[in-house]
């Protein structure tokens, strides 16, 4: 019945039919209708929200485990080396064998350490980047939610991982995950600012807090390219803050192995282990995704002026390959620096964030804010 | 143990952590109790002897032959080094004249294992400063020079290829061919080392005045090695005491006067550069002649006491020898430079942070069972 709807529905909409090709609002406006039909609108509401959570739980397990194999990949490429090879094709089934093993592993508890938040801080972590994830436009009228307010939502629910961070740190009993945990506090806490500001910055550009609106008005033109170099000077910054918001190389200094061993997760077994790593790689696919939706154009296919043919052929390619082709080029760039830069010192890194960083963005606001006061951008 | 620690906390109010036995910077079994405040580093405290064998009582009771096969095991990533130590002094006691052929086949074999040594400093630095990719660049060029040894030698890390009076077996007839070779190759991937992590910015930030060791210091101290001339401590055993045939090359002492964690990385990188003009030197001129010589089949020295000092990769290394004219020593001290070089921590990381320590640490180059022995 649902198929019958949809189909009903795209041939009732009389608007050239490559323009809707790929849209997704339709069906998940027939699949609603339909559910409406034949249910309570409680229930439907239930019913709406456990198949996006499943989904989305899908989702989130899939590119996570597809992120570990990545980088594993990435990193071997950098490194001389052939990475993952003997666990299926060219290695791909070796993430699902270490996550069997992670599930299989002993849950060590540890003496002195505070039970409940020591167990509760794997689940803050990863709800935060669980939440994050529901703001994120995939194509046109996927989401699970479109807040009108959603880079701020998605600001404010990355930060809460932190806490999580803090928890374990805290929680361990252990002086290496402590000194990890605060120097981690001390850094998402700075590079939270950076990351609003460069945010903050397209969104005067786009007009809008709305992660759909803000696509859409990519239309005619990505941010980065549109709003002169202000918006590529805050894609730069954006990178860097987001790179050190996710606990990654060159900023990975909560978990810095050759000084603190693992950091906050020192004392971490098994699947609570495996919640802190699969939470890393989902905060960089997250902050990737935002990256490309705010400055890549998210879903939108690239365009260029007149060239007709170059654009039908590019609108052709279905906009969720769009978004996951950006997503995973800012991924890339992420793994990049990652595998080449030695590490930051706690004090570098903070000098980077308030000294050069925080103004630099500040004025970057004002240059942009001008710019669009002007009408100057294209 | 764990009292002490407590006693520590208890009197200074600092945060005391256990770096090591098992940590993944120490290299080794070396455990550093370390007083923090906040991230910096108040006080430094090496603990050593988790890899102490006892090499010095057990050489009392074998034979010179065997002792060159116990030196392997102190640095062993000088362990060609070591040998040539105990051959040179056991020759020097019974005033035997080794063949130039051996001579210049021990030259460039220490150059190589200087060589190959530095490679893995600089790899395992690199992964201190948390440039992981360092590591594996490094490993692969080491290979190259393994692999040279494998042919020769048989073995890859502890070669074993000295004995009294000359070498065990002559070289391979591949050996200058691949030698040639491996210095061609090597031109060519040194500046990319450079570009990796010498001339990275977060690498000059995270090492540049860090971890000074003033020339009195240094001296003090007994710093020798690349950590000792990169304070301007001219201490070249291989320029001021020449054995073997480094006084028939020409090659200049790397001297530096900064003395902090980037000129130490520094000293090694132009070591490396020194080693191959002095391979060069000596790969085509390999005189002919026998590659050891006629020893008797037990080696006793003379009643009296023998010093001789060479130069490993991580500073001079003495062997001092007593002999009562038996097949044994009466007793065998080494001079081990890691054992100095690690005294010299403490003073060089306090105040700084712990990352600094990390950087410090790693750019001494420490191998734990040389300071254990």
């Amino acid at each position: 019945m649902l198929l019958n709807l949809t189909v009903q529905n795209i041939i009732a909409l009389h608007i050239p039919w490559w323009k809707n090709l790929y849209d997704f609002s339709e069906l998940t406006k027939s699949i609603d209708t339909g559910l409406h039909n034949v249910m309570s609108p409680l229930l439907t509401v239930v019913v709406e929200m456990l198949i996006i959570g499943v989904l989305i739980l899908l989702f989130y397990a899939l590119i996570g485990l597809f992120l570990v194999y990545a980088e594993r990949k990435v990193c071997a490429f950098m490194q001389n080396r052939l990475g993952p090879n003997r666990v299926g094709p060219f290695g791909i089934f070796q993430t699902i064998a270490d996550l069997i093993k992670l599930l299989l592993v002993e849950l060590v508890p540890i003496k002195n350490a505070d039970k409940f938040l020591f167990n509760l801080a794997p689940f803050i972590v990863i709800i935060a980047s669980f939440m994050a994830i529901a703001a994120i436009p995939f194509a046109k009228g996927l989401h699970a939610i479109d807040l009108n307010i959603g880079v701020f939502y998605v600001i404010a629910v990355s930060a809460m991982g932190v806490i999580g961070v803090l928890l374990a740190g805290w929680s361990s009993n252990n002086k290496y995950s402590l000194i990890g945990a605060m120097r981690s506090g001390a850094q998402i806490v700075s590079y939270e600012l950076s990351v609003g500001l460069s945010l903050i910055t397209v969104v005067i550009l786009a007009g809008s807090m709305q992660l759909s609106e803000i696509v859409q008005a990519q239309a005619t033109g990505w941010f980065i390219f549109k709003g002169h170099i202000p918006a590529f000077i805050a894609f730069v910054i954006f990178l860097i803050a987001s790179t050190a918001e996710t606990n990654r190389g060159p900023f990975d200094l909560a978990e810095a192995e050759s000084e603190l061993t693992a950091g906050y997760h020192t004392e971490y077994s098994g699947i609570k282990f495996a919640f802190f790593f699969l939470a890393e790689y989902m905060n960089m696919f997250i902050v990737a995704s935002i990256a490309a939706t705010v400055f890549l154009g998210g879903w939108m296919p690239f365009h260029v002026g007149n060239w007709d043919t170059f654009n039908h052929v590019m609108d052709f390619i279905p906009p969720f390959i769009w978004y996951i082709g950006k997503t995973f080029f800012v991924v890339f760039l992420m793994m990049w620096f990652k595998w080449t830069f030695p590490r930051l010192r706690i004090d570098q890194l903070l000098t980077l964030e308030w000294k050069y960083l925080l103004p630099l963005n500040l004025i970057n606001v004002l240059v942009m804010s001008f710019i669009v006061l002007m009408g100057w951008h294209f | 143990m764990e009292e002490t620690v407590k006693e520590i906390i208890d009197e200074n109010q600092e945060y005391v952590i256990n770096m090591g036995p098992q940590h993944p910077s120490t290299h080794g079994v070396l455990r550093l109790v370390v007083s923090l405040k906040g991230e910096m580093v108040r006080n430094v405290e090496p603990h050593i002897g988790y890899v102490h064998r006892g090499i010095e009582k057990m050489c009392e009771s074998i034979t010179y032959p065997q002792i060159i096969h116990l030196t392997d095991r102190m640095d062993y990533l000088s362990a060609h080094i070591n040998n040539e130590a105990v051959c040179l002094n056991v020759e020097k006691a019974l005033e035997i004249e080794i063949p130039k052929r051996v001579k210049v086949i021990r030259t460039i074999m220490s150059e190589l294992t200087r060589i190959q040594s530095h490679q893995l400093f600089w790899a395992t630095f690199g992964m201190d400063l948390g440039g992981l990719t360092c590591f594996f660049y490094g490993l692969r060029d080491r290979e190259k020079v393994l692999d040279i040894w494998e042919e020769t030698c048989g073995g890859r890390m502890l070669v074993n290829y000295n004995c009294p009076g000359g070498l065990m077996y002559d070289i391979h007839p591949n050996f200058q061919k691949r030698v040639k070779e491996f210095i061609k190759y090597f031109r060519k991937t040194l500046p990319e080392y450079d570009q990796l992590l010498t001339g990275n910015v977060i690498f000059h930030e995270r090492t540049k005045g860090i971890g000074r060791l003033s020339l009195e210091n240094a001296v003090s101290y007994g710093v020798t090695g690349p950590n000792g001339r990169a304070s301007g401590f001219s201490c070249d055993v291989r320029k001021h005491e020449p054995y073997s045939a480094y006084d028939r090359v020409s090659f200049s002492e790397v001297l530096f006067t900064e003395g902090d964690t980037f000129h130490r990385y520094l000293a090694r990188m132009e070591e490396m550069r020194e080693s191959m003009n002095i391979l060069e030197q000596l790969i085509d001129n390999i005189p002919e002649g026998s590659f050891a010589v006629k020893m008797k089949p037990v080696i006793k020295l003379p009643e009296g006491e023998y010093f001789q000092r060479v130069e490993t990769a991580r500073g001079e290394l003495g062997v001092y020898i007593i002999s009562d004219g038996n097949k044994n020593p009466y007793r065998i001290k080494f001079r081990s430079p890691n054992f100095a070089n690690l005294s010299a921590l403490n003073l060089m990381a306090k105040g700084f942070k712990i990352a600094d320590l990390v950087a410090i640490g790693g750019s001494l180059d420490l191998v734990i069972p040389d300071i254990d022995r």
